[in-house]
């Protein structure tokens, strides 16, 4: 009955008039979301800062962790990180020029450029895929984790001294009783990690996975865009503002990489 | 009763418009691009180059900023919205965020200063 209670003097209702500042009411919603977005990237990233500060000096290196890259041998340490950084621009490059072309009508552009922008995704998300598994695995040589829980790294491929973090190196029957307590580690897991603090794994599969879960998402919800534009709702609608708004959601996606990449790789 | 306004703040661009957009948004590419060459190689070479690492660091951290400066501003289209939609968007996060991050390192180095682990 409320709803349209006569009791109500019209003139006090407020009658609609423009959104605020001129954007509609889908746009600031996604803005919103994005800002809300923002936090809990930026808790994830601060509380990894925290961790790095504290365990300054035993704190696993990305730059030692992530070396490999795809049919190439030996150390190639950020190229593999640098080529997936350098996908997701492209395919926010991609995304922006359709929203471009949906301001001018061109649906044939739409469709160019919103197929590219998937594809582009797509290879990220594989990507990180692969560097997954290359992380999970590990080395061959693998690490050893002493009784007490400490990451040791094997000083040579005989395995019989290695390197305590923080700089000891340890050989000889003191290394001998040590390894006999101690056991092999490879790869990496929530609970144990052979390049370290366990800690730094937690934080790399929980930073990588939310965002690749972003970017996954962001896949899904531009293939629905683009099958909309293939049948021609936004044409029929009169505008491709749907389009600007995955736009939204998928520039952010790229913005969250660059401090990934940042905070994670390069600092 | 139409609910959907949408319409009425959708820019439709003619096709002068759409060309000198293009433009700009291939030049931001190539900022983006450039500042990352940066880094990568940044990254790879300051050991040689001995360059000291706190500098090294911040000039990563600023160029970041720049980078997410550009693909905010001009892909996120924020630049071209009006001063105080802007302002609602950027100034919680921001006054927020640079709380944290005070508050949480600012701890983290204490807790590592005091509590000496190995």
């Amino acid at each position: 009955m409320a709803g349209h209670s006569p009791s109500i003097d019209s003139k006090k209702l407020w009658g609609g008039g423009s959104s605020p500042f001129n954007v509609s009411y889908g746009k600031i919603m996604m803005w919103f979301f994005l800002v809300s977005d923002a936090f809990s990237f930026s808790g994830l990233l601060i509380s990894y800062g925290f961790m790095r500060h504290r365990f300054e000096e035993v704190w696993p290196l990305a730059e030692d962790v992530f070396t490999h890259f795809p049919f190439m041998h030996g150390d190639h340490p950020l190229l593999y990180v640098a080529l997936m950084t350098f996908i997701l621009i492209m395919s926010s490059v991609t995304m922006v020029l359709a929203v471009e072309a949906g301001h001018r009508m061109d649906r044939k552009k739409v469709i160019v450029w919103m197929a590219w922008t998937i594809v582009g995704g797509l290879i990220f998300v594989g990507s990180q895929a692969w560097e997954w598994s290359h992380f999970i695995h590990g080395t061959e040589l693998g690490a050893l984790q002493l009784a007490d829980g400490t990451i040791v790294q094997w000083l040579s491929d005989a395995k019989d001294s290695f390197l305590i973090p923080g700089g000891r190196e340890v050989s000889g029957a003191e290394a001998l009783a040590a390894i006999q307590t101690g056991t092999e580690v490879y790869g990496a897991n929530l609970t144990v990690n052979e390049y370290g603090l366990p800690a730094f794994g937690d934080f790399f599969f929980f930073i990588t996975g939310f965002h690749g879960t972003h970017v996954f998402s962001g896949v899904v919800i531009n293939f629905i865009i683009f099958v909309n534009v293939l049948k021609g709702t936004y044409e029929k609608r009169g505008h491709y503002e749907m389009v600007e708004k995955v736009g939204l959601y998928w520039h952010f996606v790229d913005l969250v990489w660059v401090f990934v990449f940042t905070f994670f790789y390069l600092v | 009763m139409d609910f959907d306004r949408t319409k009425e703040y959708v820019n439709h661009h003619s096709e002068e418009e759409g060309k000198s957009m293009r433009k700009t948004i291939w030049i931001i590419f190539w900022v983006l691009l450039a500042v990352t060459t940066v880094e990568v190689s940044l990254g790879l070479a300051w050991k040689d180059l001995g360059l000291a690492w706190s500098f090294v660091k911040w000039t990563f951290i600023i160029l970041t900023l720049v980078k997410a400066y550009y693909i905010v501003a001009y892909y996120m289209h924020l630049k071209h919205e009006y001063k105080n939609f802007i302002y609602m968007v950027a100034i919680p996060y921001i006054v927020l965020i640079v709380y944290l991050i005070i508050l949480a390192l600012n701890e983290a180095i204490f807790i590592h200063d005091t509590d000496v682990l190995m």
